[in-house]
């Protein structure tokens, strides 16, 4: 069988035992400064340096209730440093950040219980089986032995875990292992999740898996952080998107905004003939903005402002100087575009750690 | 936000804390249970190993062993193993703890409002219980190999209490060193390291019968005073020794685990408060 996420509860829409000693639905008066106002996530000037090397280096970031919210940016960019940082795991060396309202080195176990955490690493007992690592989990956070085990249960049935019976986690998939993990993190039903680049390492099944899950979350209301240095990632899941790179924000908007930025639309035309690749370049150039060309693809591309415009043009220029051309496509520019545009080079690069 | 839809309030004030030390230590506790009823296997031989060496240095070498003050060499043997034993749980704790550290299992643990203390103490409390065990197990082999107490019950079971109370600072110099080191890279160094600093002691030999600064430096050995002490405490043979350690043993076996604890105890809790920064 192939097993698929269930839709993941809101906090409402799961009542359990634990739900009636610790009201999971509704909010405790007086527990939350300014309930409803607060962003879910407000960081100013977080900086923090590992011996000489900034890994956040002045991060400003606010993350409004509700939302999904994605870090966007290369290996070493501080993404991690950042979540660590949330999640009350790490120290900054200054600035400051809220979480759900409260300071993350004053109030830490306050917002311990308000959060979810997907770090890179399944952060769970590979020895245990999914069963013992929820009721374990359950019980550390106070739920009472009844109580963890009942969550524990729910748990396993939405994540189509329910069948792993006494099988240790070491022998579970990849996929299995990450929504064994996922669930550990919505135990307590947090208003805010952690998603440490959660995909990472996945096969495609696995990563498709992990999105469903988030976005069925998403639908409960969850505010979610997601870093990621998939840019299909972010596209796909984040409302906003935050380009870090060296420890600080470099842009930040909607996918569409980050794209427009680039300059809008591109025009794609791949080429029967390798040969055409320079003299498609010059047609193109003439009709649309500096064209780019990829050799092994056979594709030049191009900005351009007016779609139809341009499409026309593109296809009167290639006819005119005799270029057969197999497609021509107009579509928006990657986040992989995106980033070169903002860094001057490619978000993929390999960076040694 | 809707009423609805509020997540969950933290239950109770920071006053909660205390109880949940226990709470949470016993949580972490039954997860070190049940990796025992998953490993079945592991466990039994960690038990079955020191009787291991108590056979083969009985039989193997015990035969051509001579005190230099006369007596039984199995009679000399069991106490030092038990007291080599207790010591050499460091390497053990040592690879619970790193094992755990680089799993990420603890940065959940840490994202969670638990008492962080009850990680450590549940490590204490499950390495101390299988300390025990063995301790039952290789007194077992220990009589049916011939050794007995000579002086009485309640002076065998202050013995017992001396060993443990060496185990459990052994407990927290391997935590320490766990949490320096943090990789599985030094748990070779540990391993090989502690069998020279397990032998130079007087576990298996008298220290006069080895070259004099060799002896004197073994008669120093924490594990020297443990096994000197119960060996009293026994009524066993003693290693012929006039050095001031080796004529102080009884208080030395108090005095040596109570010092490490003094200094490793305080050094384990804050390097485990400081994997944050």
């Amino acid at each position: 069988m192939s097993p698929s996420p269930a839709p993941v509860p809101t906090p409402a829409a799961v009542p359990t035992p634990a739900a009636a000693r610790f009201p999971v639905a509704g909010p405790a008066p007086g527990t939350d400064p300014a309930p409803g106002t607060d962003p879910a996530i407000a960081v100013e000037g977080l900086r923090k340096k590992y011996g000489p090397k900034a890994a956040l280096d002045g991060l400003d970031l606010t993350v409004p209730r509700g939302t999904v919210h994605g870090i966007l940016g290369p290996n070493g960019a501080g993404k991690t440093t950042l979540v660590r940082i949330l999640s009350t795991l790490l120290r900054p060396d200054a600035g400051t950040a809220r979480v759900a309202g409260f300071d993350v080195l004053r109030r830490p176990d306050e917002v311990r219980v308000r959060i979810g955490l997907l770090g890179q690493h399944a952060a769970v007992d590979e020895e245990l089986s999914g069963r013992q690592n929820l009721e374990m989990f359950g019980r550390l956070y106070h739920l009472g032995a009844r109580a963890a085990a009942v969550r524990a249960g729910e748990l396993l049935e939405r994540f189509a875990l329910a069948d792993t019976g006494r099988k240790a986690v070491g022998g579970y998939s990849g996929g299995m292992r990450r929504r064994l993990d996922l669930a550990a993190s919505l135990i307590m039903a947090p208003r805010i999740l952690f998603l440490d680049e959660p995909t990472t390492g996945l096969d495609p099944r696995g990563r498709t898996e992990v999105w469903q899950a988030v976005r069925s979350l998403v639908e409960g209301g969850t505010t979610v952080l997601l870093t990621t240095q998939y840019l299909e990632e972010a596209d796909q899941l984040a409302d906003r998107i935050s380009v870090v790179d060296g420890g600080r924000v470099i842009a930040d908007g909607t996918s569409d905004e980050l794209k427009a930025e680039v300059g809008g639309d591109r025009i794609d035309v791949v080429l029967h003939d390798p040969a055409d690749l320079g003299r498609a370049a010059a047609a193109l150039g003439a009709v649309a903005g500096p064209p780019t060309a990829d050799a092994d693809a056979r594709r030049v591309s191009a900005p351009v402002a007016d779609r139809m415009t341009a499409l026309t043009e593109t296809v009167r220029a290639l006819a005119a100087a005799g270029i057969e051309a197999r497609d021509i496509a107009l579509r928006r520019p990657t986040l992989d575009e995106v980033f070169l545009h903002l860094t001057h080079r490619p978000a993929m690069e390999e960076t040694t750690a | 936000m809707s009423t609805a839809t509020a997540p969950a309030p933290v239950p109770g004030t920071r006053f909660r804390t205390a109880g949940w030390v226990l709470t949470d230590s016993w949580t972490m506790t039954r997860r070190g249970l049940a990796h025992w009823a998953r490993q079945p296997v592991q466990v039994v031989v960690g038990l079955v190993f020191p009787v291991m060496m108590l056979v083969m240095f009985g039989y193997f070498l015990g035969g051509g062993m001579a005190l230099p003050g006369g007596g039984d060499y199995q009679e000399y043997l069991v106490p030092g193993m038990l007291a080599l034993t207790m010591a050499f749980g460091l390497e053990a704790t040592m690879v619970a703890v790193t094992q755990d550290l680089n799993k990420g299992v603890i940065d959940r643990f840490r994202s969670m409002p638990m008492a962080p203390s009850a990680v450590l103490i549940g490590r204490s409390v499950l390495d101390m219980l299988e300390s025990s065990v063995s301790l039952l197990v290789m007194i077992g082999a220990g009589l049916a190999m011939g050794w007995r107490w000579h002086s009485g019950l309640d002076n065998a079971l202050y013995a017992v209490g001396l060993l443990l109370l060496l185990r459990f600072a052994m407990l927290w110099i391997g935590i320490h060193l766990a949490l320096v080191a943090g990789k599985p890279e030094l748990f070779q160094a540990v391993q090989i390291l502690i069998w020279p600093v397990g032998f130079l002691s007087s576990a298996f030999v008298s220290p006069a019968s080895m070259p004099g600064w060799m002896g004197a430096v073994a008669e120093w050995n924490p594990m020297s005073a443990t096994s000197g002490a119960i060996r009293q405490l026994f009524g066993n043979p003693r290693p012929a020794g006039d050095g001031w350690a080796a004529q102080h043993a009884e208080l030395l076996a108090v005095v040596w685990p109570l010092a490490l604890l003094v200094v490793f105890f305080p050094l384990a809790v804050r390097r485990f408060g400081r994997l944050g920064k």
